[in-house]
């Protein structure tokens, strides 16, 4: 077992290398110069001094220098550094020194002027708030449902499960939690329901992040954003229940259990409903996935000072590094969230030896 | 409480058809279809709306409106005569728009997905049937690809290129084939170890008549299948990015970017929220309907 989350973590490495050269090279093909970015198009500035700021940045290097340079940092670099002969310290020829992403150093923000680490680390509290809250509720929905879908095979029930869960993955989440926002806190004048995180006008959180206010005092602003995210997950756990549900209660041992004379209720729940949750601890990746994209819009919708916000709002303003980071953070993620489905799948299934 | 295997009540009905087993695949799936009630409906109101987006230029025409023309002393207006679905926020007619924005959203979402559909479907074959080498740099390729969200990768995309229309189409299509792809890779790997095959290949056939004469028709119901639900989640991802500002951009019109500015629209006027989000709706549903209904007729023993 050991043995395989090993080799899982190591096969993780060319993936995650991947990925930085998928989009570092998307950001070296995109059109735009960064120092005119920087400089807001200054018309004043002359073409020297340009070269100068280009030399400043170390965007004269070839591409693969910068992203060496991104990725590990420019301080291990004998060619960036002079080291000064009084001090014995080392001197930067470029404006800053880097210490690469792989050790947390994103770079500052174009916009904000902040570290992006800092950025992300604050927001990504918000992000798994409502991803444990919508990954709870889309379980604790979709399973019963799938189940009972199962028990009452072609009956009523599992035909109106499978109608909702088609209606529901059809149903744009955006245009969902823009009806919800608009109709439950505008039309009825919900203060909770009109997005947000907490209640930035009660006077006693009102210089405190979010964050820091006792969930008690804010669940009710999980309510709305939780309801939009987790339909497309109770729409998938509760039709891939049933299909797991359905292959299990044909087995031999359901036969057994049932011929040794046990109620229905006993075979479904404790002999069938468990060996049919297995597979579904394959669904963790995927799962992953569908919130952090999923976040993205519903974050935006209810301005949930989230990660996916954060990347919408880097994106409207061109800020590259929070984007890089916000690419890079999410295909972590998504790459543990793949392994430990995995894992999981091995500890619940003892017959899966690796 | 018998389960059996056979839950499609449409399979058993054909079976000891005589004329039934005379008929090949694609002539079974068809003729298990037309009884398909529900796939027919839905295949019908995609149709419609079709039929809607092609026609729009004229029909708009005969009717009197125009999906460009703003009129700031109509802005909000209510359903009338002249507007039957009302005005937007620039006064312009909200009935032609939603038909001019199906133009744009249904051709974005059939472009892409058949641009998807042919990347996923050849570098599927690829892959599969040569194995080895290639096959371990297409999976590390799409493992890459795949481990970012989608709508990440998709945003961080068209952030960075600010495409136009036609770029859009080529952005979604070349994103959105992973899927496609690890489907036909699978199955191109069972069916290349079957007989005919073998005996194909016996034969003197070269590779390529292999993988596209004799593999690339028993592809085709998977391909179909995943073709529908694709379209579907396709026009799923251009109205949240057109919605958000980074897809196809005003005066052009999609379901999506008509959506835009809600918040302002909705205490003056419920049907521009309320239009535009609902036609996503209604065509993605129908096209996730069709792609069960054909699921089921092409491979009558999955149970879901």
């Amino acid at each position: 077992m050991t043995r395989h989350i090993i080799r899982r973590l190591v096969q993780a490495i060319p993936t995650l290398l991947g990925v930085t050269i998928i989009s570092y090279l998307l950001l070296i093909a995109a059109p735009g110069d960064p120092i005119r970015q920087m400089t807001f198009g200054d018309p004043n500035m002359t073409p020297q001094q340009r070269e100068a700021l280009a030399d400043i940045y170390g965007l004269n290097d070839p591409w693969f220098v910068q992203y060496l340079v991104w990725l590990t940092g420019n301080d291990w670099m004998p060619w960036k550094y002079e080291i000064n002969s009084e001090t014995g310290e080392r001197e930067f020829t470029e404006i800053n020194k880097r210490f690469g992403i792989i050790r947390g150093d994103f770079g500052t923000s174009i916009q904000k002027r902040i570290e992006v680490i800092e950025l992300i680390t604050t927001r990504l509290p918000a992000t798994i708030e409502l991803g444990l809250s919508t990954f709870l509720v889309a379980i604790l929905i979709g399973i019963p449902v799938g189940i009972g879908a199962a028990v009452w095979h072609g009956k009523f029930f599992d035909s109106s499960s499978r109608i909702l869960a088609v209606v529901g993955q059809a149903i744009p989440n955006f245009w969902l939690g823009l009806l919800l926002i608009l109709f439950i806190g505008v039309s009825l004048d919900v203060q909770w329901a009109r997005g947000g995180r907490c209640n930035l006008r009660d006077p006693r959180y009102r210089r405190v992040p979010c964050g820091q206010v006792p969930i008690t005092e804010r669940i009710q602003y999980l309510v709305l954003p939780t309801i939009v995210l987790s339909l497309g997950g109770i729409a998938g756990y509760s039709r891939f229940m049933r299909t797991s549900m359905l292959d299990t209660i044909n087995s031999d041992y359901i036969r057994t259990a049932r011929s040794k004379g046990l109620q229905d209720r006993t075979v479904w729940m404790r002999h069938a409903a468990r060996n049919a949750l297995i597979p579904i601890a394959t669904f963790l990746g995927p799962a992953i996935v569908g919130i952090l994209s999923g976040a993205v819009v519903t974050e935006q919708i209810f301005s949930w000072p989230g990660l996916g916000l954060l990347f919408i709002e880097a994106v409207t303003q061109r800020d590259y590094p929070i984007i890089m980071a916000s690419v890079i953070i999410s295909a972590v993620l998504t790459v543990i969230a793949y392994i430990i489905s995995d894992v999981l799948y091995a500890v619940f299934d003892p017959r899966i030896r690796f | 409480m018998a389960t059996t295997a056979n839950t499609n009540n449409v399979a058993v009905l054909n079976v000891g058809d005589e004329d039934f087993r005379r008929l090949n695949h694609m002539q079974r799936a068809l003729r298990r279809l037309s009884k398909d009630y529900i796939t027919i409906a839905a295949l019908s109101v995609i149709g419609l709306l079709v039929l809607m987006a092609v026609t729009a230029p004229v029909t708009t025409q005969i009717i009197g409106i125009d999906p460009f023309t703003e009129n700031l002393q109509k802005t909000y207006a209510a359903p009338d005569g002249e507007n039957w679905l009302g005005t937007d926020n620039k006064g312009r007619d909200h009935l032609a728009r939603l038909m001019y924005g199906a133009q744009i959203s249904l051709s974005v979402a059939f472009t892409a997905a058949f641009l998807a559909l042919s990347i996923g479907l050849t570098l599927g074959i690829i892959t599969g049937y040569y194995g080895g080498v290639v096959d371990d740099f297409m999976i590390w390729f799409i493992t890459t690809l795949g481990s970012i969200p989608g709508l990440f990768l998709l945003l961080m995309v068209s952030s960075l290129f600010r495409p136009g229309p036609l770029a859009f189409i080529l952005i979604l299509g070349l994103l959105g084939w992973i899927g496609t792809m690890r489907l036909v890779r699978g199955e191109t790997l069972a069916l290349k170890e079957r007989e005919y095959i073998i005996a194909a290949r016996a034969m003197g056939a070269s590779d390529a008549r292999i993988m596209f004469s004799h593999i690339m028709p028993n592809l085709l119901s998977i391909v179909i299948v995943s073709l529908a639900i694709q379209i579907g989640g396709l026009i799923l991802t251009e109205s949240a990015l057109s919605y958000l500002g980074f897809g196809i951009n005003p005066p052009i019109a999609t379901w999506g970017n008509m959506l835009s500015g809600s918040q302002d629209f909705w205490r003056r006027s419920r049907l521009l929220v309320v239009g535009p989000g609902l036609l996503i709706a209604v065509t993605v549903l129908c096209l996730y309907v069709i792609g069960d209904g054909l699921r089921d007729a092409f491979d009558p023993t999955a149970t879901d």
